[in-house]
């Protein structure tokens, strides 16, 4: 199984658009992917022929919709292997979908003197929202450590979680390290103790196949527009069980199946979460992406991609006075750099007048900063649609920053 | 004040001299040199106080009055910014607080480096500016109280 990388790059003009000049270099996937022409064609074909709110519309344009953002929930059931089709909730991101079970769940099983645990190398995502519900219910939030390569001290799980321990909120792959955590493991150590799981899914849904069945996730979340899709919509999966004991987070139309003033009953699953008019052509878009993606095959993504950072990682560790943070065993397509004597910002404000996008700062993730005593880095993460090429052009644009700033290269 | 420049011409100064290079890596190569240059600011005023908000690198500005003019003394972590605050000091420094609130800046734009320094959270140029303008506003309200 193989791709090709050149040919992939078509169905997506903005690759080929220029900055300042110079062909655009862009690295900056870990933050937002691009969206290949197969998605937005979709989506402007229901702006132009479609567009109409869904569900309980009697007409045909309502009915054209509503079977579009539909069928969108059954390709992401599919995608990750759901069991039912209601267990998938559409949200604006995963940020929002954290959001959702530390409110609703955080609601329904949280308490004083309860304890939830989050890991040393969460997005700020998955941090600031556990950290609300732990001041609201007079909770406690207790955090895994990783290792300096970036790695998990899982073993550390055992003393951590205790009877009070709540639930469990990890990543698959961290943003800001590229590292690929054992979740399976994960997973079934936490329910071993009879704690769910929730695994911020938004750095592996398009890197890795996801069967969430087979992981035992209790919940997953991930954005859309990290997987080649539309911005402003992503997933919350969530077991059945949960969801159904669960109360609903936000009020509003669509959620509720009778109102009166004296009392409002809830719609079903998984309506029941999805309060307001859905984001549904965006829906409807990340259903185009996931196809998108399966013609390709995540196989055949990942075993790229793969490739690309072997490469990558050779010729940055020979570059001297550059330091890789993050240096897991298992890592994804993502390297967090720092050049000794070269801020961030400076490297990321050079690199871009030679066209090449990357990230400079904390990723949203400050407590890993915190933990290498540093404050920020320069991050190059790469997609599918990337080169070789495109790695010799950053490397040429590394040197050249060097050179101006009189730090030794080679 | 007899003998100073005012900050039009000292922006017309450096409007010209910019306008002498060739590409960006001239003129950001010129910014790494006058960051380099720059002596910065002693420990004891890199305080949070002192701190710009809004930027991915460190930016400290200390300015206090003297005899009518306004003193600024900056530093960075990143080099770059702060070749850019250097030349924010040779604009605003030794101005009086009514002229630094009056500015209107236009060598950002001209020397060009405004679209390479967008309004976004990540760019202290805009923040430092505001900070400069606030200075200015605060001791004038000084001076006239």
């Amino acid at each position: 199984m193989s791709l090709d990388p050149i040919k992939l790059r078509q169905d997506f003009p903005i690759l080929s658009e220029k900055i300042y000049g110079k062909p655009l270099v862009y690295f900056d996937n870990a933050a937002t992917t691009q969206t290949p022409t197969q998605v937005t064609d979709v989506m402007v074909e229901y702006y132009n022929k479609y567009n109409s709110n869904i569900h309980r519309g009697v007409h045909y344009l309502s009915n054209k919709s509503t079977e579009g953002a539909e069928n969108a929930r059954i390709k992401v059931q599919k995608f990750i292997n759901a069991a039912h089709s209601h267990e998938v909730i559409f949200t604006a991101g995963t940020t929002e979908s954290v959001n959702l079970v530390a409110n609703s769940f955080g609601e329904c099983y949280i308490s004083e003197g309860d304890e939830v645990i989050v890991s040393e190398m969460e997005h700020h995502s998955n941090i600031v929202p556990w950290q609300m519900l732990c001041q609201r219910k007079k909770a406690s939030l207790k955090v895994l450590p990783f290792n300096d390569n970036g790695e998990l001290m899982i073993e550390k799980l055992d003393e951590l979680i205790t009877d009070r321990t709540k639930i469990l909120a990890v990543n698959h792959i961290s943003n800001s390290l590229g590292t690929i955590n054992p979740i399976k493991e994960i997973i079934d150590f936490a329910h071993s103790k009879n704690v769910p799981v929730l695994i911020d899914a938004a750095q592996s849904i398009q890197h890795k196949k996801i069967d969430v069945q087979a992981l035992d996730a209790d919940f997953l979340a991930f954005s859309g527009h990290k997987l080649y899709g539309p911005t402003g919509v992503g997933v919350l999966y969530g077991k059945e069980k949960f969801l159904n004991e669960m109360p609903p987070w936000q009020g509003g139309g669509e959620m509720i199946q009778e109102v009166t003033f004296e009392k409002t009953t809830y719609n079903e699953l998984p309506f029941k979460f999805e309060a307001g008019t859905p984001n549904y052509i965006d829906i409807i878009g990340l259903g185009a992406a996931i196809d998108y993606v399966e013609a390709i095959g995540l196989d055949a993504i990942d075993a790229y991609e793969q490739e690309l950072l072997a490469y990558a990682t050779e010729k940055f560790n020979a570059i001297p006075n550059l330091k890789i943070y993050g240096t897991a065993k298992n890592k994804t397509s993502v390297i967090s750099f720092l050049v000794e004597g070269i801020h961030f910002y400076d490297m990321g404000m050079l690199l871009d007048q030679m066209g090449i996008a990357v990230r400079t700062g904390t990723h949203c993730t400050e407590p890993v900063m915190q933990h290498f005593g540093i404050e920020g880095t320069v991050r190059a993460s790469f997609a599918f649609y990337n080169t070789k090429e495109e790695i010799d052009a950053l490397l040429a644009g590394i040197e050249k920053v060097c050179k101006m700033f009189g730090v030794k290269h080679a | 004040m007899i003998g100073e420049m005012t900050i039009n011409e000292i922006q017309e100064g450096i409007i010209e001299e910019f306008a002498g290079f060739e590409d960006w890596m001239d003129k950001y190569a010129y910014l790494i040199e006058l960051g380099t240059d720059l002596s910065g600011l002693e420990a004891q005023y890199q305080t949070d106080q002192n701190l710009i908000k809004g930027c991915q690198s460190k930016v400290w500005f200390n300015a206090k009055l003297e005899d009518g003019v306004v003193k600024l003394e900056a530093d960075s972590d990143a080099i770059i910014v702060k070749g850019i605050a250097a030349l924010l000091i040779r604009v605003f420094n030794n101005q009086t607080p009514e002229a630094i609130m009056n500015a209107d800046l236009k060598f950002i734009d001209e020397i060009g480096l405004k679209q390479h320094l967008s309004p976004t959270r990540s760019n202290g140029l805009v923040s430092m500016v505001k900070q400069i303008k606030m200075y200015g506003l605060a001791f004038n309200h000084k001076a006239n109280n």
